[in-house]
Parts: structure tokens; C-alpha cells; sequence
């Protein structure tokens, strides 16, 4: 039980401190960016919100499989296939959280407007002073929210786990996982208290995000 | 005015008189299909449908959440499952008609890989090894796992085999592990790869492991549906016993 706990906490920090490296410059852009063709990007980005976790899982087992044009780099170093492990995890859970990282980011950075930056810039900043002195604490609940979204949409992910992860102990089963199984199994107590906490804990995610966003001065009273 | 409202009326009520007539004579049943059966199921309720008149609509899914679902309320009338143990909960939990409860495919497990010469015709590649994953069905939940778990221990390979074990939560996701590549062989059902001549497999002997039977059992909620019977009954006859073997299940 503390493996499959410790495993699910370990796999959603992972993937929430990646996908923050990640967003930031593409959220970045996309804010920024006056063409309209960036929404091809923008809507790239936006569609594990509508694949099934399933599909996107299956066509990541495919990806990640030893007969993937993808996998032939890691071929080399004695890499068969990433599906089973928990890097492989990580990656089907950075594609499947990504709108969730991206999208706060990336308003939160629009809502800047462009006063700051004319500002900055009469000051003479540089864009990489402007982006880290002016863009990155003005975007900071942005932030906020995309940590919390992303970690806590990780730790109930279920679809793309279940396809790519073969349920190893203390590598890929996570705790959505053992709850699947244990309704498999007919093992309705185990499953409805893993369920209850996974509820305890959404619910203080939640909370814990609408006090922020009240915080950001966007939710007036 | 009042005489088109009369005329309207007779129509209506004779509409509904031909529906309620045409319903007694054909019934239609919803029946709950475990997934390793599907192909057999379709085969099998087409002719149904072709030789009584009566319609079955199937749904296909994993036994495990069909009785969370059954047991919650949902309107299935037949359940065809992929062991014994969840037909025998349900009569047990009183959500089954008593004494319809019997065993209408009994399948085998095969060790199978994609890549032809891997598996040889003995499993004796299970010993010599040469592979980094082998999948097998969640063995709590699918007796075909549960079954792939006895022949290795059978053979005094489970411990040396479990690191390299992966999972599926069905037999179907075991497949795909495999059929993908991603595990270079696995146990899955004959059924799945009988249609399929590619590949390398072996037929693991029945005395390895517990027979997986599967079982079919009459819902109450289908006690008084002719068509969910006559399904039942036409499930034991001799054209669907033939459909059945041809995909690989026996019957007893």
C-alpha cells in the first residue's frame, strides 16, 4: 500500500516538474504570439482533453513499443521498449497533462497585458530580464494553478497507465490502477477506500485551487 | 372533426395493439457478454435472431464490471461470463433465476508471440528464456490469468518468471501487450489467436492448470423475457456448440 502510494506521489511530481520546464516557453509562446496560425499548435496541445485516455494509451504502447520508428535511438543503448516502465509513465502522463500545464500558464500570461512590457522596455531590459523580473512573477498563480492541476489530473489518471503500464509493482501500479483492479477482483472494500481517499484528496486539490484563484483577486466576492 | 379524432384514435390504438402483439411473438433481450467471447457471441446471436425471430443485443465488457454493474441495476437479462465464480456470486446474491446457471464454453490457454520460431511447440522457451517481458492476465481478476499463473508454477517457473511478468487487467489488454510487441510473448486465449495463423504459440495442456470454464446464467431481470430463455436454450444447442468450438473453446 505505502509502495503504491509513495509510486503515484513519485509519478505525479515527476511529470508536474517536467511539464512546468516544458509549458513555461510554450505557453510562453503561444501568449505571445501574434500569428494566427499558433492555435494549430494551441489546439495541438489542447487534445488529450478530448482523446480517451485509452486511445491516447493504446497509440502510446504503439510509440513506445520495440517496433516504433521513435524507439530506434534507444534501441542502441539496450532499450526495447519504454512501455513497463516508469519512465514510459512519465511520458504518457506529460502528453496526457499538458493542456492542463499549458492552458493556466499561458492565460495567466495574456492577462499581463502589454503595458509591462513598454514599461520594461523603456527601462531598457533585456527580454530575458523582462521575461524573468516582469513575466514570471506577474504569471505566478498561473503557476500555481498549473502545479496543482497537473499533479493532482496525474494522480487520478487511469486510461493511459492502464494501457502502457503492465501493473508492476513499484513501477507502474499506481493507485487509480489498484482501485480498477481491486473492482475487478470483486474486492469492493479495498476499492471503495482507496476511492475515499483519492475523494479526500481531489476535494482538498479543488479547494486548494479555487482559494488561489480567489487569492489572484479573479473570484470577487 | 370529432369523426377524424375517433379515426386517429383507432389508429393509434391499433398500432399499439399490432406493437404489443408483434412483441409477445418477438422479444428482444439484453445480454451482458464477457470480452474473450465476443467473436462467438456475434456469430452466435445473428443466428439466433435468423432462427427465432427474437432479438439479443449484446454488450461486451470485462465479467468483473458487468456484475458491479448488474448488481447495481443494470438492465441485462443474460449474462455469459468469463469464469464461474461471478455467476455463481450472482445466483448466490440473488440476482440470478436458481438452477440456470451452466457452463457454455470451457477455453484453453496458449503461450503466443508475434515473432514466428520465438515459442516453441513445448513452452519449453518459458525455461531457456531469451525474452525480456512476458504478459499475463490480472490473475485475480481473469481466470486466464489465474490459469497462466498455475501452468508456471506447474512447470517450477513462476519465481524465476516474475520479474519479467507484466500485467493486463484483461486477457483482451494481454494481447495487445503482446500482439503490439511490447511483451515478446504472453499467455492469452485460443480464441483470440485462433483466427490467426501468424506468429509462434503453444497449446498449453488442460492438466496444467484448472479448467477455465465459462458460465451463463439467466438474470432476474430476464425471468419473464421468452427471448432471453429461448437465448439461453439455443446458447446449449448444437449450432452454437459448433460456432463455439470453431473459435477455439470446448464443450462439454
Amino acid at each position: 500500500m505505502a509502495e503504491v502510494l509513495w509510486l503515484t506521489l513519485r509519478l505525479a511530481g515527476v511529470t508536474t516538474l517536467v511539464l512546468l520546464v516544458l509549458a513555461t516557453p510554450l505557453a510562453w509562446w503561444l501568449a505571445r504570439q501574434k500569428a494566427w496560425w499558433k492555435e494549430i499548435i494551441g489546439a495541438l496541445v489542447s487534445l488529450p482533453i478530448v482523446l480517451p485516455p485509452t486511445v491516447l494509451g493504446f497509440y502510446l504502447l504503439l510509440a513506445l513499443g520495440p517496433r516504433s520508428p521513435l524507439m530506434i535511438p534507444f534501441q542502441a543503448f539496450g532499450i526495447r521498449t519504454l512501455a513497463f516502465t516508469f519512465e514510459g509513465l512519465v511520458i504518457g502522463s506529460v502528453i496526457y497533462s499538458l493542456p492542463f500545464a499549458v492552458t493556466p500558464i499561458r492565460n495567466a500570461f495574456e492577462a499581463i497585458g502589454e503595458r509591462p512590457f513598454e514599461v520594461a522596455a523603456t527601462l531598457r531590459a533585456s527580454p530575458l530580464d523582462t521575461f524573468v523580473s516582469v513575466a514570471l512573477p506577474l504569471a505566478r498563480p498561473g503557476f500555481l494553478v498549473a502545479a496543482i492541476l497537473t499533479f493532482a489530473h496525474t494522480i487520478g489518471e487511469l486510461g493511459v497507465v492502464l494501457m502502457l503500464g503492465g501493473g508492476i509493482p513499484g513501477q507502474t501500479e499506481v493507485l487509480s490502477i489498484e482501485i480498477y483492479k481491486a473492482v475487478e477482483a470483486l474486492e469492493w472494500d479495498k476499492a471503495h477506500q482507496l476511492a475515499a481517499m483519492l475523494l479526500a484528496f481531489a476535494f482538498a486539490v479543488m479547494l486548494s485551487l479555487l482559494l488561489i484563484e480567489r487569492r489572484a483577486g479573479r473570484l470577487r466576492p | 372533426m370529432t369523426s377524424r379524432r375517433a379515426m386517429l384514435a383507432a389508429l393509434v390504438g391499433g398500432f399499439a395493439a399490432l406493437a404489443t402483439a408483434a412483441q409477445a411473438l418477438a422479444a428482444e433481450t439484453r445480454i451482458a457478454v464477457a470480452a474473450n467471447f465476443t467473436e462467438p457471441a456475434k456469430e452466435i446471436a445473428a443466428k439466433f435472431e435468423a432462427r427465432t425471430g427474437h432479438k439479443a443485443s449484446l454488450s461486451f465488457g470485462s465479467s468483473g464490471q458487468f456484475y458491479a454493474q448488474i448488481a447495481n441495476g443494470a438492465p441485462f437479462e443474460v449474462f455469459l461470463s468469463a469464469d464461474v465464480e461471478r455467476p455463481q456470486k450472482a445466483e448466490a446474491d440473488g440476482l440470478a433465476v436458481p438452477g440456470t446457471r451452466f457452463s457454455y464454453a470451457t477455453g484453453r490457454l496458449v503461450l503466443w508471440s508475434r515473432t514466428p520460431g520465438l515459442v516453441d511447440a513445448k513452452g519449453a522457451v518459458l525455461a531457456k528464456g531469451g525474452f525480456q517481458k512476458i504478459a499475463i492476465a490480472d490473475p485475480k481478476a481473469a481466470p486466464y490469468g489465474l490459469a497462466a499463473v498455475e501452468t508456471l508454477k506447474k512447470l517450477g517457473l513462476y519465481d524465476q518468471l516474475t520479474p519479467k511478468l507484466v500485467t493486463g487487467t484483461s486477457i483482451t489488454q494481454t494481447y495487445q501487450f503482446i500482439d503490439t510487441g511490447a511483451a515478446e510473448l504472453g499467455f492469452v486465449a485460443l480464441s483470440q489467436v485462433v483466427n490467426r495463423p501468424d506468429g509462434s504459440r503453444w497449446l498449453v495442456p488442460v492438466a496444467d492448470h484448472t479448467p477455465i470454464d465459462q458460465q451463463a446464467v439467466l438474470l432476474k431481470t430476464g425471468a419473464d423475457n421468452p427471448a432471453a430463455k429461448a437465448f439461453l436454450q439455443f446458447l446449449k444447442g448444437p449450432e452454437a456448440k459448433t460456432t463455439i468450438r470453431r473459435y477455439g473453446y470446448e464443450v462439454r
